[in-house]
Order: C-alpha cells, then sequence, then structure tokens
C-alpha cells in the first residue's frame, strides 16, 4: 500500500515537473475531442431536431442509440486507423462516429417528447413551423439535448486518450508509453485525463444551466435525464408504437 | 507475455511490417484475408473470445451482486442513494484508459485490476435501473399486497422484484453491452480479450486482423443484447400478454 502511495507521489511530481508537456498534451487532447464534437453537432443535432419535429424515425432514432453502444471505441478506432491511416484527422473522424448517436438520439427524443399541447398552442398563436421549432421545441428540449451533448462530450474526451494508439496525440500518448515515461508519468497522465474528463462534464452542465431556460431548470444531473443510462422508464417512454427500445 | 515495445502502433516513425511467411494477401497486407482467419482462428481469435466473454461475465455477474445488495439496501433505509450515485457517477466519468493505469499501481498488471474497473463501470448503471425498478411499483398494487396480508419479505419478493425485471433488465443490457466495449481497452493491462489482437495487429499495421477482431467485438455485444431481450421476454410474461392484444 505504501509502494503505490509513492507512485501516486511520484505521479504528480511528474505532472508538476513535466507542466509543459502536459500541457501541451492536454491542448492536443482539448483540439481532437473538440473537432470531434464540433463536427458530430453539426451532423446530429439538425438530424435529430427534424426527426423529432416531424416525428419519424423513432426506429432509426433508437437503433443509432443501440448500435452506437454496442461500438467498442478502441475498435472503432482501430478501423478507422485501417482506412484512413494514421493521423489526427483519422481518430477525430472516429470520435466523430462515437459522438453522433448519444447526442442524435438525446436530440430527437427531446423534440418529440415536447407536449403536443404546448405545440397546439404554439400554432394557434399563428407561429410559422419554423418559429414552432426555435421558441417553442428548441427551449423546451434543451435540457434533454444537453444531456446528450454531455454525454458525447465527457465520451469523447475519455476515448481521445485511446487516440494515441493510432497516432492521434493527447494525453494519451503518455499513458501508453511506460516505457518513455516510466509509472510515474503513465499514472501522473492518467490522473490529468481523469481531471479533465471530470471538468468537461461540469463545464457542459454549467453551460446546460446557463442555456435552460428559468422555467424549465430541474435538478437533474446529465446521467438521470441520459438515455444511455437512463433507467427504463424513460427509455419506453419515446416509443409510442409499444416496442422496447 | 507482452512483446516489447507494444502498442505504442503509431509511435517512433513508420512500421515496417513484416507478416513472414504466408499467402501473398497477407503479405500484401490486403484489407481482408479469409485464409488468416482460418489459419488462426483456434490459435488467436478463440482464445480472444472466449477470454472476452469471462472478463465479461464475471465483472457484470460481480457488479450486478454489488448494485444489487446496495439498491436493496436503500430501497429499505434510503440511506445512501446520494453518495452511491455521486460515486459512481465520477467512477463512471473517468476514462477507462486512465482508470486502469490508476489501478496499476495498487494492484498491479493483473485480471484484478481490469475486473475492479470494469465493475466500476457498471455500478452507475445498474444500482439506478435496480432501483428505479423497485420504485416504479405503483402505491395501490403495494395496498393490495398489504391488503392479502403479505409481509414485507413476501411483497419484496413476488411483488417488486419481479415487476423490477424490466428496469433491471434494461440496465443489464446497457451494462452488458458497454462493459464487452470496455473490456477491449483491457489489453493494455493483461494481454486478453479482443482488444489483444487489435492491440498487436495495430502494432503491425495488419489490416485483416484489426477489422476481425474489431467486428467480433461489436457482434459479441449485438449478440449479447439480444440474448438479454430473450431473457427479458421469458421473464417478464405479462408483458408479453399486455402487449399481443
Amino acid at each position: 500500500m505504501t509502494a503505490s502511495l509513492t507512485v501516486f507521489g511520484d505521479a504528480l511530481e511528474f505532472v508538476v515537473d513535466e507542466r509543459r508537456l502536459i500541457l501541451h498534451k492536454t491542448w492536443e487532447h482539448l483540439l481532437l475531442s473538440g473537432a470531434a464534437i464540433a463536427i458530430a453537432l453539426v451532423i446530429a443535432l439538425p438530424i435529430g431536431l427534424w426527426l423529432g419535429h416531424k416525428h419519424r424515425g423513432s426506429f432509426l432514432a433508437v437503433n443509432v442509440a443501440n448500435l452506437g453502444r454496442a461500438l467498442p471505441s478502441l475498435a472503432v478506432i482501430a478501423v478507422g486507423f485501417v482506412f484512413l491511416g494514421v493521423g489526427f484527422w483519422s481518430v477525430a473522424l472516429a470520435l466523430v462516429v462515437l459522438a453522433i448517436p448519444p447526442i442524435l438520439t438525446n436530440a430527437y427524443v427531446a423534440v418529440d417528447g415536447v407536449q403536443a399541447e404546448a405545440v397546439e398552442a404554439a400554432r394557434g398563436m399563428g407561429m410559422t413551423g419554423r418559429q414552432i421549432v426555435t421558441r417553442v421545441e428548441l427551449p423546451l428540449a434543451l435540457p434533454l439535448i444537453f444531456a446528450g451533448i454531455r454525454t458525447a462530450t465527457v465520451f469523447v474526451v475519455a476515448t481521445a486518450t485511446i487516440a494515441a494508439i493510432a497516432g492521434g496525440g493527447g494525453l494519451g500518448d503518455i499513458i501508453v508509453n511506460q516505457a518513455g515515461y516510466g509509472l510515474e508519468g503513465v499514472v501522473g497522465a492518467a490522473i490529468c485525463v481523469s481531471v479533465l474528463a471530470l471538468l468537461a462534464d461540469g463545464a457542459v452542465g454549467l453551460l446546460q444551466r446557463a442555456l435552460t431556460p428559468p422555467g424549465l431548470r430541474i435538478e437533474a444531473r446529465a446521467y438521470e435525464a441520459d438515455l444511455t443510462t437512463a433507467p427504463v422508464r424513460e427509455l419506453t417512454v419515446p416509443n409510442v408504437d409499444g416496442h422496447r427500445s | 507475455m507482452i512483446p516489447p515495445g507494444w502498442p505504442l502502433a503509431a509511435q517512433g516513425g513508420p512500421v515496417i511490417p513484416d507478416f513472414g511467411k504466408g499467402s501473398d494477401c497477407v503479405v500484401e497486407n490486403r484489407l481482408f484475408c479469409p485464409d488468416w482467419v482460418r489459419d488462426n482462428w483456434s490459435g488467436t481469435l478463440q482464445p480472444a473470445l472466449v477470454e472476452h466473454v469471462k472478463l465479461t461475465l464475471i465483472a457484470v455477474a460481480v457488479g450486478f451482486a454489488l448494485s444489487f445488495a446496495a439498491a436493496l439496501a436503500t430501497h429499505r433505509f434510503r440511506l445512501f442513494e446520494k453518495p452511491m450515485v455521486a460515486f459512481a457517477a465520477i467512477v463512471y466519468t473517468i476514462p477507462s484508459l486512465a482508470l486502469f493505469q490508476l489501478l496499476v499501481p495498487v494492484t498491479g498488471l493483473t485480471v484484478a485490476t481490469v475486473e475492479v474497473a470494469l465493475v466500476g463501470y457498471t455500478l452507475l448503471i445498474l444500482y439506478r435501473n435496480i432501483l428505479e425498478g423497485l420504485r416504479s411499483v405503483p402505491p395501490d398494487v403495494l395496498e393490495a399486497a398489504r391488503g392479502m396480508g403479505l409481509t414485507r419479505r413476501q411483497t419484496l419478493l413476488r411483488i417488486e422484484l419481479p415487476l423490477a425485471v424490466p428496469a433491471t433488465m434494461a440496465g443489464l443490457r446497457v451494462a452488458v453491452v458497454s462493459t464487452i466495449a470496455l473490456a477491449t481497452v483491457a489489453a493494455l493491462v493483461i494481454p486478453q480479450g479482443l482488444g489483444y489482437p487489435i492491440f498487436l495487429a495495430l502494432h503491425e499495421a495488419f489490416k485483416t486482423e484489426i477489422l476481425v477482431a474489431a467486428a467480433l467485438a461489436v457482434g459479441l455485444a449485438l449478440v449479447a443484447d439480444a440474448l438479454l431481450v430473450v431473457a427479458e421476454r421469458a421473464l417478464t410474461p405479462w408483458n408479453r400478454t399486455r402487449r399481443a392484444t
């Protein structure tokens, strides 16, 4: 036990001594994660919102989530490596594939689940389809949409660590290179990645709070609202047609 | 044993592949070589698959036992729900690669390291779903049970647990599928599971092995998910009849 404590002490020392290396790798890590999440948002949000607005494609939306869960991140990164080779974009694209399912499914479920009465009332007030989307459905759906973005963000920051194996850079470079940095370097980088993931989780959570209309603020953590870990009740709600997701 | 220098596929300059003897397909490293799969199925792929299933089963079984006990205790005493969820959520947020490495100083390069981490990841999903299932029993059903003279224990065994099955199974599905995905990363610590051939093949940039091992991991997750759906149907005959009408 004391031996392991020494390792953690050495690891913290490594982080302080090698702070330039750590900062550089953290920057790479954030760049990679940020690029992947941005691309995933651009792809998945419009599709999810549109399908939800039209109340169409529940089968697609739910199965994308199930398939996304079954994809091992290591396998996706390895396959990206096979087809696109080593490098930033190969890994970024693999991360995009992993980030799309939670964002798309949550956006779909969120908009699809907006109360029909609210939409009806908006239509009665003379709102156009576009106004209904931007002024009624989107604000009401925001908490759940953000829960999906939060899951995707934490997932991408975590998985970007594995990216090092396919030459994506980031803090994983240190974690998988024990020969170069020693156990203290590996453990130090592991601590940094864990803190980074928790910070990313908190940051998106704060953003979510700031963007949620005051009338809708609920004391719910992302995990409680998010489909990928949600209890069954929430999982079954969107499937009006009766079969379980 | 772990070969020296692995799994740094992309580090230290270009790797010049040497696939030794083998068919032209293997020597040229084409996308998919059926003959390699045939030759290495019983020696490499099948053992990795079996190890993967074992890693997953142990992790989910232990995780389920812990979560079940904790959920029952919470259901009865309502004491440690918040701390338990907070703890499980933090563990859930820590990237797998980092958690494995953080445990190495404590438990070494052993199966225990991998299992502790994998069990940790199942806790949030299983605990919350089991608890949610126990709580989903409608109050009037509990009232009826009391009116029939059932003791607390009988109520738990005959009413609450059966009614908690759908939520529990939903959690189990997510836990099993995500454990299968996470177990691929375990190969960084121990040379076991489907992640091991993926890591080795990444090191040599050998395409066939990457694709086959990745496909096996995804396939395993989908098959396990399907089996659990069948099991859930079998365990909840009342849902089946309701669906039929």
